[in-house]
Parts: C-alpha cells; sequence; structure tokens
C-alpha cells in the first residue's frame, strides 16, 4: 500500500539554513546537507529545500547545496524559491535536485507548467498554491510569497495545473500557515477530490492530531512540516509511530 | 576488488543521484552516453525518469539502443531503473504504441484512472522469488516509486516481486543477466543502498 509521506521543510538563505531544526548536537546547524542527513534518517520521505535568498548574485548558492545534498542523502528532495524559467529547472535537476517547486512564475504564465513538464516530466513539477479565504468563503490564489492577490479561485487553478502538467500540488493555507491550530482541512479535502494529482497539505501543523487528519479528513497524500519538528516538539520518528497506531499507511524505518 | 558500473547517460533521469550512490557503495562509475566508454565497464545501470519515447530517440540518437541490445545478448550483468526497466520491453502505450529495446516480450501500460497518477511516493515490495538482488532486505519493504506507467512481462516466471497501488503490478524482474526495477533505489534510503549493493556484488 502507498504510505502516506511526511515532508520537513527547510529554509534556505544563501546557501544556510535559517529555519531548520534546533539540534544541539548538530556539528553544524547551518548546513543543509547536516540537517537533510538527520531527516532522512529519522525516517523523512522526501525534503524540501525552500530557498529564500533574496539577491540574484547568491542565487546559485543552492545549487551547491543540491550538489552536496545529492552526494550524501538518498531520498528524494526538492527545490523551490524564485524558479522562474527553464534554465533554472535544469540546473537544479543536473544538480541531482529530483522535484522542483514553482509558484509565482506559474501563475504569471501557465504556459511555463506546460514547457517545463513536458521538457522535464510531470513527475518534477511541483507547484505550489498559496491560498487565502475570502469573504465569500472560497480560496484565492496569492503570489510573491502571500503578498499579491490573483482574483484566481484556488480550486479552478488547481484543475488547471493538472490540465498543463503539473505532477502534484503543494497547498498551503495562507490563513494557517504559522498559527499551530492545524491545517485547513477543508481546503485540502476540496483540492485533493478536485484533482487526480498529488496534493501536499501545508501550513498550520502544531501537533500530531493535525498530521492525521490532514490524512484522513482532508485526504492529502503528504504534509508538509518545519517548526513541530524544527524545534524537537516532536521527533519525526514519534509522529510516524502515532500515525501509524491511528491505521494511517506509513513507512516506518 | 573494486567493480567498475556504467551508467548510461541518455539525458534522461537523476544520474547524479545513481552514481554517487554507486560510489559510496565502493563502486568505480563510468558515467557516459559514449558506448565505447561504457564498454569497458563489468556492470550497466540504465536509470531514468521521463517519457518513453524521448527515452528511445535519445538512445537511438547516441547509438547506445545496439550497444544495450548486443552487451544485454553477451551477458553482462544489467539494472535497469524505472524507464530504464521499462525500455528493455518490446514497447509501450505512451506516446503512441512506441517500440522499446525489445530484449524482453511485454508492453509499458498505464495505471487506471481510478488512482492519484503518478504513482508517487514510497511503496511495498512484495517479493515472489528469491533473488541475489533482494539478498538481506526484508520482504514487504517500502521502496520509493515515481511512475505513470508500469510492465506486463508475457513471461511471468521472469516476475521477481509485485506492488499493490490499486491493482497488483509487477515492481521488479530478473532474466538470466538482466534485472529490472520499476522504484529508484537510489531515492530509497538505506534499503535502496543495499539493493545497488547487492547488484554490485553480482557484477
Amino acid at each position: 500500500m502507498l504510505a502516506k509521506r511526511i515532508i520537513p521543510c527547510l529554509d534556505v538563505k544563501e546557501g544556510r539554513v535559517v529555519k531548520g531544526i534546533n539540534f544541539l548536537n548538530l556539528r553544524d546547524a547551518g548546513s543543509p546537507v547536516e540537517q537533510a542527513k538527520v531527516y532522512a534518517k529519522e525516517g523523512a520521505d522526501e525534503l524540501v529545500f525552500l530557498d529564500i535568498t533574496a539577491s540574484f548574485e547568491a542565487r546559485k548558492t543552492i545549487i551547491e547545496v543540491v550538489r552536496e545534498t545529492c552526494e550524501q542523502v538518498f531520498i528524494p528532495f526538492t527545490v523551490g524559491g524564485g524558479i522562474s524559467n527553464l534554465e533554472d529547472i535544469r540546473a537544479l535537476l543536473r544538480a541531482g535536485a529530483d522535484k522542483v517547486s514553482i509558484n509565482t512564475s506559474a501563475v504569471e504564465n501557465p504556459d511555463f507548467i506546460k514547457m517545463a513538464s513536458q521538457e522535464f516530466g510531470s513527475q518534477c513539477i511541483v507547484v505550489a498554491i498559496d491560498a487565502k479565504l475570502t469573504e465569500d468563503s472560497q480560496w484565492e490564489v496569492y503570489t510573491y510569497g502571500g503578498r499579491k492577490p490573483t482574483g484566481i479561485d484556488v480550486l479552478e487553478w488547481a484543475e488547471e495545473v493538472q490540465a498543463l502538467g503539473g505532477g502534484e500540488i503543494l497547498l498551503t493555507s495562507m490563513d494557517r500557515d504559522g498559527t499551530k491550530q492545524g491545517y485547513d482541512l477543508e481546503l485540502t479535502r476540496k483540492v485533493s477530490q478536485r484533482v487526480n494529482i498529488p496534493v501536499i497539505a501545508s501550513g498550520g501543523a502544531g501537533n500530531l492530531e493535525h498530521l492525521y487528519q490532514a490524512f484522513a479528513q482532508g485526504l492529502a497524500s503528504a504534509v508538509l512540516v518545519a517548526s513541530i519538528f524544527h524545534y524537537g516538539e516532536y521527533s519525526l520518528r514519534e509522529a510516524k509511530k502515532y500515525l501509524k497506531e491511528k491505521g494511517i499507511p506509513i513507512r516506518m524505518c | 576488488m573494486e567493480k567498475v558500473i556504467g551508467v548510461v547517460d541518455y539525458g534522461l533521469g537523476n544520474l547524479r543521484s545513481v552514481s554517487k550512490a554507486l560510489e559510496v557503495l565502493g563502486a568505480k562509475v563510468i558515467l557516459s552516453s559514449d558506448a565505447k566508454k561504457l564498454s569497458e565497464a563489468g556492470g550497466l545501470i540504465l536509470p531514468g525518469v521521463g517519457a518513453f519515447k524521448r527515452g528511445m530517440e535519445n538512445l537511438e540518437k547516441l547509438g547506445l539502443k545496439d550497444f544495450l541490445q548486443k552487451s544485454l545478448n553477451r551477458g553482462i550483468p544489467f539494472l535497469g531503473i524505472c524507464l530504464g526497466f521499462q525500455l528493455l520491453f518490446t514497447e509501450s502505450e505512451e506516446g503512441g504504441e512506441v517500440k522499446g529495446l525489445e530484449i524482453l516480450r511485454g508492453k509499458a501500460v498505464r495505471f487506471s484512472k481510478k488512482i492519484k497518477i503518478p504513482h508517487m511516493g514510497w511503496n511495498q515490495v512484495e517479493f515472489k522469488k528469491d533473488n541475489n538482488l533482494f539478498k538481506e532486505i526484508p520482504d514487504k519493504s517500502f521502496f520509493y516509486f515515481v511512475h505513470s506507467y508500469y510492465v506486463e512481462p508475457e513471461d511471468k516466471d521472469i516476475v521477481i516481486s509485485t506492488t499493490d497501488y490499486g491493482e497488483e503490478f509487477v515492481s521488479a524482474i530478473n532474466k538470466d543477466n538482466l534485472w529490472a526495477v520499476q522504484f529508484h533505489p537510489e531515492k530509497s534510503s538505506e534499503l535502496g543502498l543495499k539493493l545497488i549493493k547487492n547488484f554490485i556484488s553480482i557484477c
């Protein structure tokens, strides 16, 4: 049976982790590779590096992170943040990334999804959607890291993403992100039911029950997690044991 | 003795991961699209993710189709991964009816529409036969998959494992010197490395 995935996300800036595990015993806590190794050992099913490097000149640092990770970590990993053309994707995949996640550039130019999936295959094109609840109880797509409303309906966009060849949707609830109140289950379920590609739930995890809900009620294929593991509140191993006991198909290791 | 493994570079898939896994396990890697260089290897790996048609086109363009057909028929140990598994067979329904390397008989077909496609993530590999490739790996272990098509081999006797995704499909085969897996051992953590190590030992 296909296991539900738990995917830790590391924020990386200029080649260094700025939001990651708070492990005292880590030789170099700012090293993305060291953090990735710990998570892989703990049983992470995949990893996401979110590159939040602002300056254009420093953007090639992420390539070096990918090259190094690929030499030492043997689980799939995705790179997101600032990817705007086919050359960006090619460079990341050649360096050893398995998938890339695109967001703003996909909304501004939906053809980009089509070109990218035709060139590299749907399986490596993750489309990230930042969703915010509107006053009339719909969800609207936001771009530029949640700063710009687009007027686009999330469910319609999700369907278009699939039609254009996106292989997976990384769905973040802006309303829940950082709140620790749990994932937006209605949003997650509606998108999961609307498309036939896997949906990764993101934003709002505060405890293990929240992870369970994302799978059981939100029908997510995977959950993206950050702070609940980074700060040692729960271990990944503990989370997997909990989910397995509650009947969710999980890969134990 | 150091084993030399050739990784066939035909422009598709995560080649670095496969090469690095081999190196970590102590093998010497020839990563190349040059048949002459690859012919010095004691074993061959055909990796790959992506479209079947593009895969065959690239192999033909690089002169690797003939090379693979000859080497494989001559008995060199071979491991096909994901698309590299599917390409061994007669044809695929992906992108029309496209002919493969035709070394084994069978066809790659698409998963039914009722489930999420691609089949992406960790799934269990259920052994159908004892095999050197699975040495010291527990039955029903999880490996990482990413694919929308799977192979239906004509000769069921070559099936060494199956996996359940809405239906039971063939996840690994072995015939003489040929092994192929639908999952990605290079992305399947410790057990994946174990499997690659087993292949190196065979070479």
